[in-house]
């Protein structure tokens, strides 16, 4: 379902809201419409990016995103990664990244034996719908990730 | 009108327990995106990094981008190893710093 | 053109289901119930919820000395826990000196300007939404108690009237989504029944805390209507009326909303 032609159940007929406020607040909505359309690297090269060309395993993150959105300005997220957390074997980093947002890079989280639980929680910002990942160094030098597709929908009656 | 943080950090724990620590501070988090009303780019300025001190030791920390959401909130855990002081800093784009101290009393 | 299209479509499905009733106070609920688990626990928790760093820097305004005599908020109205608490459950109210309603936000900067002696804060800035947010909070939890002021009842009936009247170029009132429709959706977002309960309240829209006038005008955007002006006494109707349809409900300033 493409992100700007949610249903609006109003009985019988599909509104899209971008037509409800027809372009009012177009050039205010955050990251709508980038100023310079810079390249970015695609989500795979940030993986990549992060984890050295290490390989990366599916499997131990736990990634919490709900996945259809009320609003992409603040979405509540929480990474578990599966971890004794001891000295000898913890989780150095989590990371997320995402496919469709100006920047690849979202947050990166530096944990040690001392966190205790591998478990992060943060809002992020989600331009339109699309794959968001989360990935997580080890102290064995492997990495894990999960990634999860979310749908944004965008508010109704908004400024001009 | 100066920042306002917003920490979470239990008054009490016991000695070696995961207790969970929430940090939130009011910023606008301008991603470097956006124009404003006469198409004038507006510049980035952001926080781009929370760190976390447990009695002087860094046991956290974060480094963060645009797509952060407006008035940042992260949310991580730590042992409770001793009494003492917690600090929160956040550093933003400009190297400003804004602090934020709780005290936890371990049994 | 496709707006005109679609204000057609829609007006049409509106007037087909038009009850014109209104919601029984059975049935009322606060707009947090349609929102997501997520933004629910945003707004549930004093930590998390990014309304209350407003409130925040509310309470530090309250005690900041300002003005020529330097005196504070809390110099003449002392702990706002005690002083403060229910105030916001019964605004708007009628003001004595202008013979006319005032809101909160109103009420809040005609004491800077009489009691300060400083000029008033914008609408809908930083400072007096925290301010507000700040007397509003003290009566998180009270249930709202419209002022039982006969002065009020025209500007109610004011509030009635344009809540029910069709505007825009799509032509529809409040009425037509937020008492007929409140159970729909429209472009992926609850439309919910517009009870004022949460305000000031930070919408994850505008990134920011922002008043119930500002809510209002932007459905009245929505419409494609041209919204009253901040302070306008027909935006200060419009809320004596929410307010009396909300009555008995219970504040949660400050809500998060999407
Ligand atoms: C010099 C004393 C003084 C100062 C300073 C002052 N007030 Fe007041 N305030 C009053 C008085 C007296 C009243 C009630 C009588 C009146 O003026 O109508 C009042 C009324 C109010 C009310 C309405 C209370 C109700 O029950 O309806 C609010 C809200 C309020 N003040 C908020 C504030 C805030 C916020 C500030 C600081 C920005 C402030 N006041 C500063 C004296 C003061
Ligand atoms: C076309 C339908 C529509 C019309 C007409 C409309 N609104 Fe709304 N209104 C909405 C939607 C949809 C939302 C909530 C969804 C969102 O956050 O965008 C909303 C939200 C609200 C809220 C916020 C409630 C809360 O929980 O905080 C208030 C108050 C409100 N409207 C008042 C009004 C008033 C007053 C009018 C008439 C001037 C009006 N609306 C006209 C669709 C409408």
């Amino acid at each position: 379902m493409a992100p700007r032609e949610m249903t609006a159940t109003l009985p019988a007929v599909r509104i899209s809201r971008r037509s409800f406020v027809a372009g009012s607040a177009a050039g205010l909505f955050i990251m709508s419409l980038p100023r310079i359309a810079v390249a970015r690297p695609s989500l795979d090269e940030a993986l990549v990016g992060f984890s050295g060309g290490k390989p990366i395993n599916d499997g131990r993150v736990k990634l919490d995103i709900p996945p259809l959105l009320e609003n992409g300005n603040a979405v509540s997220v929480t990474v578990d990664v599966e971890s004794p957390m001891t000295i000898s074997d913890h989780v150095r980093r989590i990371a997320i990244f995402n496919e469709h947002n100006p920047q690849a890079d979202v947050i990166v989280f530096n944990l040690g034996p001392r966190t205790g639980r591998a478990r992060v929680a943060t809002r992020i910002r989600l331009a339109t719908s699309q794959t968001v990942v989360a990935i997580a160094e080890l102290t064995d030098g492997t990495f894990w990730s999960s990634r999860a597709s979310v749908i944004v929908t965008l508010a109704a009656c908004i400024e001009e | 009108m100066a920042a306002r943080a917003l920490i979470h950090v239990p008054k009490t724990a016991k000695k070696g327990e995961v207790i969970e620590l929430r940090a939130m501070i009011s910023h606008r988090m301008e991603t470097g995106q956006r124009q404003g009303v006469n198409g004038e780019a507006i510049p980035r300025d952001i926080i781009n990094r929370l760190t976390c001190t447990y009695e002087g030791v860094e046991v956290f920390s974060a480094e963060l981008f645009p797509a952060v959401s407006a008035n940042p909130f992260v949310s991580f855990y730590t042992v409770a190893v001793q009494s003492g002081v917690i600090v929160f800093t956040w550093i933003d784009d400009a190297g400003a710093k804004q602090v934020a101290t709780a005290e936890i009393t371990v049994s | 053109m496709r707006s005109a299209g679609l204000g057609a479509a829609l007006l049409c499905v509106l007037i087909g289901t038009a009850r014109a009733a209104e919601i029984p106070a059975a049935q009322r609920q606060s707009g947090s119930a349609f929102m997501s688990e997520a933004t629910r626990a945003m707004q549930a928790d004093d930590t998390s919820n990014p309304g209350m760093l407003s409130v925040l820097e509310g309470s530090a305004l309250w005690n900041a000395p300002a003005g020529k005599a330097a005196k504070s908020c809390a110099s003449c109205h002392g702990e706002a826990t005690a002083s403060m608490r229910g105030v916001a459950a019964s605004y708007p109210a009628y003001d004595e000196r202008t013979a006319s309603p005032i809101d909160l936000a109103g009420r809040i900067n005609a004491c800077r300007q009489e009691h300060q002696g400083l000029e008033p804060f914008r609408r809908e800035s930083a400072e007096l939404l925290a301010l507000t947010a700040f007397v509003g909070n003290q009566s998180r939890g009270l249930p709202i108690l419209p002022p039982n002021d006969p002065r009020l009842a025209p500007h109610l009936a004011l509030g009635k009237e344009i809540f029910d009247r069709r505007r825009g170029q799509l032509d529809l009132s409040c009425a037509s989504c937020h008492n007929d429709n409140w159970s729909g959706r429209l472009g992926g977002s609850p439309i919910t029944q517009a009870h004022p309960t949460g305000y000031p309240l930070y919408r994850l829209e505008w990134q920011a805390l922002g008043s119930l006038q500002r809510r209002v005008r932007n459905c009245m955007v929505g419409v494609r209507a041209k919204p009253f002006e901040y302070g306008a006494q027909e935006l200060i109707a419009v809320e004596i009326y929410l307010n009396q349809r909300a009555a008995g409900m219970n504040l949660e300033t400050p809500a998060v909303r999407p």
